[in-house]
């Protein structure tokens, strides 16, 4: 989807360096569609941007209807992994998915970095 | 600044994570030095969210400055993470005091002395309570059981049951959902899957209510959830949590056919509004199972 060279490969890649973590995506926010990814094999990335630019929808009208302005990022925590998402310039969503013993605080400030670049 | 406090801040900002703020914190209290010793705290909260002995510094800092409302948090949160506890379950007794609740302060300290049979400060602070005892409540004590050491106590029976101790919070009745839960009032929301309000209400910082307004927005949110879970192969999912601008939600799953929001200002961690919200589910599943 993405070269390695260019700033959405870089940014993707970083974040997939951090241990736990099973694959990153940017998603478009309006539409739900992939547009880079660095997923490790079985992760269904098509269905998951769908689903995490609806969730993501949802939280940030609640979030905002609530006085707390746009949501900065969020953390699906489950069992035996997690689902991280940073809004990205431009419309975009950074999507992570980890193991469940991964460490969620740096992956977050990777997510917070890549976001802040502009990927 | 003297000495010590220029030496274990000088090692905490060498090495970030140490415990050592625990140590710094309790001087700068010792100094009445509140804010220096809150901010150390709070510090040090944000990087062990679930250590109680971080807990029971900020609490016994902010009984030092009377701010009783905000100790009995944390206390409270400290005998969550260490049900035995012996500075929570003296600080509380000491709030307890405070407001005139005898019987809590004592049944508070009678689970201090279970836990650490031989702390003479406990057999101290019985002895305060047992002389206000016969005397009229109207004028509040003043010498307090303050516990001075934070430590972790052995494994005992669960301290007795906490409600607020404050003036200022009007209790709640029993049998209404998070009946006692801080914030139920204007930071707490218990939604059915089709984002139907069952308990709970939510205020934006400017006093409006949004509590339809929220949890419409948030019907669909536990099935995507679910979804999104099942299809990464990721177990069932626990919660979610939302850092806005202007605050934290957390959202938690009582039953699988319902939803809870909690939602706080920036100034609590996330690690401690999700050990909030879990605590909120679990009094929600008890509601809603007595409902059936």
């Amino acid at each position: 989807m993405s070269t390695p060279h260019s700033p959405l490969g870089r940014a993707l890649d970083l974040i997939t360096r951090v241990r736990g973590v099973r694959g990153a995506m940017v998603v478009s926010r309006a539409d739900g569609l992939v547009v880079a990814e660095q997923l490790m094999e079985g992760i269904k990335g098509g269905a998951l941007a769908a689903l995490a630019s609806s969730l993501a929808g949802r939280l940030q009208r609640a979030m905002v209807s609530a006085g707390l302005g746009p949501s900065q990022f969020w953390h699906l925590q489950c069992d035996q992994g997690a689902l991280l998402v940073v809004p990205a310039g431009e419309g975009l969503l950074l999507v992570a998915v980890t193991e469940a013993d991964v460490n969620v605080g740096l992956v977050r400030l990777e997510l917070l970095r890549a976001a802040e670049t502009g990927a | 600044m003297s000495d010590d406090v220029k030496a274990l801040s000088a090692e905490l900002a060498g090495d970030p994570q140490s415990l050592v703020f625990l140590r710094l914190g309790e001087l700068l209290r010792q100094k009445r030095q509140f804010d220096a010793a809150s901010r150390v705290a709070i510090h040090g909260l944000e990087r062990h969210p679930h250590l109680a002995d971080a807990h029971d510094l900020l609490a016994r800092i902010l009984a030092d400055a009377h701010d009783y409302e905000r100790a009995f948090d944390e206390w409270d949160m400290t005998l969550r993470i260490a049900p035995q506890h012996i500075g929570a379950l003296k600080g509380l007794a000491f709030l307890y005091f405070k407001i005139g609740d005898l019987t809590q302060a004592e049944a508070h300290l009678q689970a201090a002395k279970d836990a650490a049979p031989d702390d003479p400060t406990i057999e101290q602070a019985f002895a305060v309570i047992r002389g206000e005892a016969g005397a009229t409540l109207a004028s509040p004590p003043s010498p307090a059981p303050h516990p001075t050491s934070p430590s972790l106590a052995p494994e005992l029976e669960a301290p007795p049951a906490r409600t607020r101790p404050s003036g200022a919070v009007t209790p709640l009745p029993d049998e209404r959902i998070f009946a006692g839960l801080e914030g139920a009032q204007e930071g707490l929301l218990l939604l059915d899957l089709a984002g139907l309000v069952l308990g709970g209400a939510l205020k934006t910082p400017d006093g409006r209510d949004v509590t339809d307004t929220v949890a419409a927005y948030l019907a669909g949110v536990s099935q995507e959830a679910g979804r999104a879970a099942r299809l990464l192969d990721l177990g069932a999912w626990r919660g979610l949590s939302a850092e806005g601008q202007g605050g934290h939600v957390y959202l938690a799953q009582p039953t699988s056919e319902s939803l809870l929001l909690l939602m706080r200002d920036r100034s609590l961690p996330l690690g401690r509004l999700g050990l909030l919200a879990q605590r909120a589910a679990q009094v929600a599943r008890q509601w809603l199972e007595r409902q059936r």
